[in-house]
C-alpha cells in the first residue's frame, strides 16, 4: 500500500504548487505595486542631494500641480467620450452583423479590422487624416467649402479627435464580445416576441440588452482601462500637446519618468492612477452585480 | 369560426422539399396532432402556420382568414416551443405578462388574467421565480401560462413534452388535453411519439418526407392503416409486416398483395399454423411480449399475463383471417382489419 503523506508534507506539496504562480505574481505585480508606493515617498536625488524620505510631500506637491489636474481632467473627457460611445456603436455592430446579411464574414472582418492593426500604424494613418489641408478630412470637407483646420494642433479640437479615433479603435474589439453573446440567444426567445407583436425595439430593451448585461460590464472595465492604458497613439500624434490639451495621466507618468527623470513623482502619479482604476472597477462591480442576470 | 386550413403548402429548402403539397384541415376546438419521425417536416408546417417560416406556395387560413402572408403577432395565435423559450432574466409573472404589457392589455386585466392562468396551471406560488429556479415541469407550466393569457383561439405547440421526463409527461399530456378542451382551443401539435398522439388527438396527420401520409382519427389509423410505413409508425410494438411470397396460402387467405400485416396482439398460439422459434420473451405485468423467428423474419406476439415459453421454444401461431392486413408491393393498403 502506498502511504499517504504526512500533514506536513501536504503542506509542502502545496506551497510547491504554488510558488511558480506566485513567484511571478509577486514579481511583476506585487513587488513593483508595494514598491512604486515606497518610492513615491522620496524627494528625486541628484548628484549633490541624494533622494531622501520626505513622506506625503510628493503628494501635496501634486496637488499643487496644474498639469496634473489638467490631465486628470483630460483623462476624464476622454473616457466619458470613448466609453459610452464605443459600446453603443460595439453592440450596434454585433446587432447588424448577426443578422443574415450578403457578405457578412466581410463586414466582421471590416469591423474587426482597426483591432488587429497596431495602435502606431494606427495613429499614423489618421495622421493623415487629421492633417491640415492636404489630410482626409480636411479634404473632403474642401469640397463643401469649408476652410482648412489644424485638428491635432488646436487645443479645441485635439482631445475631440483622439477621442474619435479611439473609439473607430475599440469598438470593433468590444463588438466581437457582444457577437458572441448574442450567438447564444436562443432564437426561440426572438420568436416567442414576435408571436407576441413585440417590435425590435421593444425586444432589444427588454430582452436583448438585459441578457448582454454581463458582457457589457466585462467590456466597460475593459473600456475604462483601456482609457487610462491607451498612449500608444499619443507618441505618434500630438506627444500631449498643444500645451498639454491632448495629455493623458499615463503619458504624463511616462513624460516624468523617462523625460524629466523625476522617477518618484512618476511614483507618485502612479500610484493615483492605480488606486482611481481600483476604485472604477470596484464601483462597476458593485453596482451592475446585483442587476446582471448571469446565466 | 377559428378552424385552420392548410391547403397545399410547400417549403423548399435548396434541393430539398421539406414540405410538399400538405393539406389538411383542424376545425374549431380540436386537437389535431401533426405525427411523424424526426426530419418529416411537421414542425415546419407548425411554424409555416405561426409566420415563423415563409411561405413558398400553398396558403394557410385561420378562421376564414387567409393569414398566409400575414404578420405573426395578427394570426391570433399562440406557441408553446420545445424550448419553452422563457425569457431567463425575467420571473416567472414577468415571463406570463410579456405579451398582455407588449400588446398593452391594461393593467387590471393583465392582473385577472395572470391570476387565473397562475391558478389553473398551479403557479401561484412561484410567481417570483426566475426560470433557473424551477424544474423541467414548472418551466412547462409557464409556457402553458403563457397561451393561456394570451386569451388567443388558436394554439400550437411544437413538441412540448419532450424535454419531460416519462412520469412527468404523462401528466403534463393530460393537463394540456384538459386545457384544450376547457378553453375549447383550436390546437395543433407537434409530436414524433406515437402515444402522445393516439391519446391527445381528434385528428392525426402523419407525414413522412415532408408528404402527407394518412388523416383520421387515432382509431383510423390504427386500425386501417393507409400504408405499411403507417402500420408500423402507429402501435407499440409496430406492426408485423411480412412478405406474403414466404408464408404459408391457408395463413394468408385472400388472395392478392405483396405483404401481410398483422398487430402483435392479434397473434394467437395454435396447434398448427406458422411455425415459429421463440428468440426473446419480455414479461411486462399485465402483458407478455413475444420476439419470434419465422424464416429470417421477426414477429412480434403480444399476449396477456404471464406466458410460459423460454427462448428457444419451437411453436405454432395463427390470426384471424380478419385481422391481417394486405398491403401491395408498394406497401400501399389492399384491405383487412
Amino acid at each position: 500500500m502506498h502511504q499517504s503523506p504526512s500533514n506536513a508534507m501536504r503542506h509542502v506539496y502545496g506551497w510547491l504548487l504554488l510558488t511558480p504562480a506566485a513567484i511571478l505574481l509577486i514579481a511583476f505585480t506585487h513587488f513593483p505595486t508595494l514598491a512604486t508606493i515606497y518610492e513615491s515617498s522620496f524627494s528625486k536625488g541628484n548628484l549633490i542631494r541624494p533622494s531622501r524620505f520626505i513622506g506625503i510631500t510628493n503628494y501635496e506637491s501634486m496637488l499643487e500641480d496644474p498639469i496634473f489636474w489638467k490631465v486628470l481632467i483630460n483623462n476624464f473627457w476622454f473616457a466619458v467620450g470613448t466609453i459610452p460611445a464605443s459600446v453603443a456603436l460595439a453592440i450596434a455592430m454585433a446587432l447588424l452583423v448577426n443578422r443574415a446579411l450578403p457578405g457578412r464574414p466581410f463586414l466582421r472582418l471590416a469591423y474587426f479590422t482597426p483591432t488587429i492593426l497596431p495602435m502606431i500604424a494606427v495613429a499614423n494613418i489618421w495622421l493623415f487624416f487629421y492633417s491640415p489641408d492636404i489630410g482626409l478630412i480636411d479634404q473632403i470637407l474642401g469640397w463643401f467649402g469649408f476652410p482648412g483646420h489644424n485638428w491635432l494642433g488646436d487645443p479645441a479640437t485635439v482631445l475631440p479627435a483622439i477621442i474619435v479615433m479611439t473609439i473607430w479603435k475599440e469598438a470593433g474589439f468590444f463588438m466581437i464580445f457582444y457577437l458572441a453573446a448574442l450567438q447564444n440567444l436562443p432564437p426561440e426567445l426572438e420568436e416567442a416576441a414576435k408571436l407576441e407583436g413585440a417590435s425590435r425595439w421593444y425586444y432589444f430593451r427588454r430582452v436583448i440588452f438585459p441578457l448582454l448585461m454581463p458582457t457589457t460590464l466585462f467590456v466597460l472595465i475593459n473600456a475604462v482601462l483601456n482609457s487610462f492604458k491607451l498612449v500608444d497613439h499619443l507618441f505618434v500624434l500630438t506627444k500631449g500637446g498643444p500645451n498639454n490639451a491632448s495629455n493623458l495621466l499615463l503619458y504624463y507618468i511616462y513624460e516624468n519618468a523617462f523625460s524629466y527623470f523625476d522617477t518618484n513623482y512618476a511614483a507618485t502619479l502612479t500610484v493615483v492612477l492605480l488606486a482611481i482604476l481600483a476604485v472604477v472597477a470596484l464601483a462597476q462591480f458593485f453596482l451592475f452585480d446585483r442587476r446582471i442576470h448571469y446565466r | 369560426m377559428t378552424g385552420i386550413k392548410v391547403d397545399r403548402l410547400v417549403k423548399q429548402w435548396d434541393a430539398l422539399r421539406a414540405v410538399d403539397n400538405v393539406s389538411f384541415t383542424a376545425q374549431e376546438g380540436t386537437l389535431t396532432v401533426l405525427l411523424g419521425p424526426s426530419g418529416c417536416g411537421k414542425s415546419t408546417i407548425l411554424r409555416m402556420i405561426a409566420g415563423l417560416e415563409t411561405v413558398d406556395a400553398g396558403e394557410i387560413q385561420i378562421g376564414g382568414h387567409n393569414v398566409t402572408y400575414q404578420d405573426p403577432a395578427k394570426r391570433g395565435i399562440s406557441m408553446v416551443f420545445q424550448s419553452y423559450a422563457l425569457f431567463p432574466h425575467l420571473d416567472v409573472r414577468e415571463n406570463i405578462l410579456f405579451g398582455l404589457k407588449v400588446r398593452r392589455v391594461e393593467v387590471k386585466e393583465r392582473e385577472s388574467r395572470l391570476i387565473d392562468a397562475a391558478r389553473m396551471v398551479g403557479l401561484e406560488d412561484l410567481l417570483s421565480r426566475k426560470p433557473a429556479q424551477l424544474s423541467g415541469g414548472q418551466r412547462q407550466r409557464v409556457a402553458l401560462a403563457r397561451t393561456i393569457v394570451a386569451k388567443q383561439p388558436v394554439c400550437l405547440m411544437d413538441e412540448p413534452l419532450s424535454n419531460l421526463d416519462a412520469k412527468l409527461r404523462a401528466e403534463m399530456r393530460d393537463e394540456i388535453h384538459r386545457l384544450q378542451r376547457s378553453l375549447n382551443l383550436t390546437m395543433v401539435y407537434v409530436t414524433h411519439d406515437q402515444t402522445e398522439a393516439m391519446s391527445l388527438a381528434d385528428q392525426v396527420v402523419l407525414l413522412q418526407q415532408g408528404m402527407i401520409v394518412q388523416i383520421g382519427t387515432p382509431a383510423e389509423l390504427y386500425e386501417q392503416p393507409a400504408t405499411d410505413f403507417v402500420a408500423q409508425f402507429i402501435g407499440a410494438p409496430p406492426m408485423n409486416v411480412l412478405p406474403i411470397s414466404g408464408l404459408d396460402k391457408k395463413i394468408v387467405g385472400a388472395n392478392g398483395g405483396h405483404f401481410l400485416g398483422i398487430r402483435p396482439e392479434k397473434v394467437r398460439f395454435a396447434d398448427s399454423g406458422l411455425p415459429v422459434e421463440v428468440s426473446a420473451v419480455d414479461y411486462m405485468g399485465a402483458e407478455t411480449v413475444l420476439r419470434l423467428q419465422h424464416q429470417g423474419n421477426t414477429i412480434m406476439a403480444r399476449l396477456n399475463g404471464r406466458v410460459d415459453v423460454v427462448p428457444g421454444d419451437r411453436l405454432h401461431v395463427d390470426w384471424s383471417r380478419d385481422d391481417a392486413h394486405l398491403f401491395d408491393k408498394n406497401g400501399v393498403r389492399l384491405s383487412g382489419g
